[in-house]
């Protein structure tokens, strides 16, 4: 759906993308993950042809970008940063200005789709105040919507929980989850881990315009080699393990050994209970803070 | 796209309001001269000003030539300053771009959108200023109307010309749009857009009035604006009509042209 070779920009002598070979096949849930200034803005507006790149190329749903653009972009839905609407009309007229504008929006179901959106992300009640007296939530909201209009094949969202309270927050990742089931391939552009963990099954992680890991979340959050063991009998494991525990702390032990049947095996056989035995997997936010430097909004001396 | 930015000019308020105020001046105008009797000398004040009071259905021409100078391009370096660098500081313009809308058809759109605008301005004026004129300081007499020349035009010859008037006002409005909508593609601010437009032309009124600066009157954007009082000559004067024209359509090309330059070419990052 996504596929980008050496994709660079160049403000000036700064590489601000720096030769990125993103990959994201259809029905994924793609996580783009970077500390803040590592160039993410910048990649999903040269996908979406905002940014025109230095070198390298995009292509979207299997079609060049920015040339085909006409053709990619009705299937498309973004959300590019903040979300804008015009602030002097209501919801409702602003996304059917929005949508009159371009190919790809039939105009005798239009009203269907942009009640079906807005009922989708939870604006199905709005009245006719103009969009300048929302909130940010609402406006959060409302530019979800309006990516969710034409049904698009392909989801580009930057930053979607912007604002949002934590039940917001959910109520958005199901119903993104929910769009993924029913096939539409979702690009998500984060810095909030967590979110990222929940939601996506592969993911990126950009660090000063390069990209530094790609893949399966599962694969990225491999076991550590360590097993982290529970037992109310914190002393006979010691004694019985002495020099193999590594960290031990309320939450248990964390051991370095290979096999968890084995050591259950040698555990219970030295009458040590275990509560719990479970390999230990590293977390996304160790695969991340591994692989990038802290973000361009630090700036020490 | 050009049919949603029209729905968006005629649906925006601003647009009405402006065109109200653009609207308010040849109205008091037409109170003052109509409650006070005094007109302007002839030969001084507005084109048209001094014959109106004898002949109210000319004040539609008065009006024109009040509104053309500085309030019609005023609001038209307003809409146009605001058409493209508006709706980047708005955070829209990423979002029509990626409707998706192409830029050159983006930039045509804006600009039929300006000029629709100014059209809806003229019309506005001349019709108030026909109902006022005609109530307020009453037809000529022998419903026959003198032009500048002394020969008489019959009513429909007056509207005829007064229609060609408003085409001419119209068309001398492309520069200044044009130039207003090169200048929103290339700032961020609106305002800085529309102040670029006003500074070109009342450097363009400045020059005008200085002999040093002959050689440049000919490219002036404001230089043939009042040359439709030559419509209301008999014959026709067009020499100074048809070169303002001609004027126009070069000032549209070039800016029309350094906009789209610009536009296609570049990052939008706001």
């Amino acid at each position: 759906m996504i596929r980008t070779q050496g994709l660079t920009k160049r403000f000036g002598r700064l590489a601000a993308v720096d030769g990125l070979d993103l990959d994201v096949a259809e029905g994924d849930v793609y996580g783009f993950l970077g500390p803040n200034g590592s160039g993410k803005t910048t990649t999903v507006r040269m996908l979406l042809g905002l940014v025109l790149a230095t070198s390298g190329t995009v292509e979207l749903l299997d079609q060049p970008m920015p040339k085909r653009a006409a053709d990619v972009l009705p299937q498309v839905g973004a959300l590019v940063e903040a979300p804008a609407a015009y602030a002097g009309m209501s919801g409702r007229a602003s996304l059917a200005l929005l949508d009159a504008m371009g190919p790809g929006g039939g105009r005798r179901d239009r009203k269907r789709r942009i009640e079906e959106a807005l009922d989708r992300v939870g604006l199905g009640g709005i009245d006719r105040r103009p969009v300048r007296t929302y909130s940010l939530g609402m406006r959060q909201r409302l530019g979800l919507a309006g990516a969710l209009v034409r049904r698009p094949r392909l989801l580009v969202l930057d930053e979607p929980t912007n604002g949002l309270d934590p039940q917001g927050i959910r109520e958005i990742r199901d119903l993104l989850l929910e769009l993924n089931r029913e096939g539409t391939t979702v690009f998500l552009s984060s810095h909030l881990l967590a979110e990222v963990e929940q939601l996506c099954g592969r993911v990126g992680v950009l660090d000063r315009g390069r990209l530094v890991v790609q893949g399966r979340l599962e694969d990225l959050r491999g076991p550590t080699g360590r097993l982290h063991v529970r037992t109310p009998d914190v002393d006979a494991a010691r004694a019985l393990l002495d020099g193999r525990i590594e960290v031990a702390s309320d939450d248990g032990l964390l051991i370095r050994h290979d096999d968890p049947a084995a050591l259950n095996r040698l555990l219970v056989e030295a009458g040590v209970r275990v509560e719990l035995l479970a390999p230990e997997h590293r977390s996304l936010e160790d695969v991340v803070l591994a692989a990038t430097r802290s973000g361009s909004d630090r700036v020490a001396r | 796209m050009i049919r949603v930015e029209l729905v968006k000019l005629l649906r925006s308020r601003r647009t009405w309001v402006t065109v109200a105020v653009i609207d308010a001046l040849p109205s008091l105008v037409a109170v003052l001269l109509a409650t006070t009797d005094i007109g302007p000398r002839p030969g001084s004040g507005p084109a048209f000003l001094s014959a109106v009071l004898s002949d109210g259905s000319l004040y539609p021409l008065a009006a024109i030539a009040m509104v053309l100078p500085l309030f019609l391009p005023a609001a038209i370096a307003i809409v146009g300053g605001d058409s493209v660098a508006g709706e980047a500081q708005q955070g829209t313009l990423r979002y029509v771009l990626v409707r998706p809308v192409g830029r050159t058809r983006l930039l045509v759109a804006k600009l039929v959108s300006v000029m629709a605008f100014a059209l809806l301005s003229l019309l506005v004026v001349a019709a108030t200023a026909f109902v006022l004129g005609t109530l307020l300081l009453g037809q000529g007499p022998g419903q026959v109307t003198t032009t500048f020349s002394g020969t008489s035009l019959s009513n429909s010859q007056l509207a005829a010309r007064t229609a060609l008037a408003l085409v001419y006002a119209l068309l001398s409005m492309l520069g200044v749009a044009s130039v207003a909508l090169f200048l929103s593609t290339i700032v961020r601010s609106p305002l800085a857009a529309t102040m670029g437009t006003l500074a070109l032309l009342i450097g363009s009124s400045l020059l005008l009035t200085l002999d040093a600066a002959h050689a440049l009157r000919p490219y002036l954007v404001t230089r043939y604006w009042l040359s439709f009082v030559d419509l209301f000559r008999d014959p026709i004067l067009w020499h100074d009509v048809l070169h303002g024209v001609l004027q126009q359509v070069a000032y549209v090309v070039v800016f029309l042209l350094a906009a789209w330059a610009n536009f296609v070419t570049k990052d939008v990052t706001d």
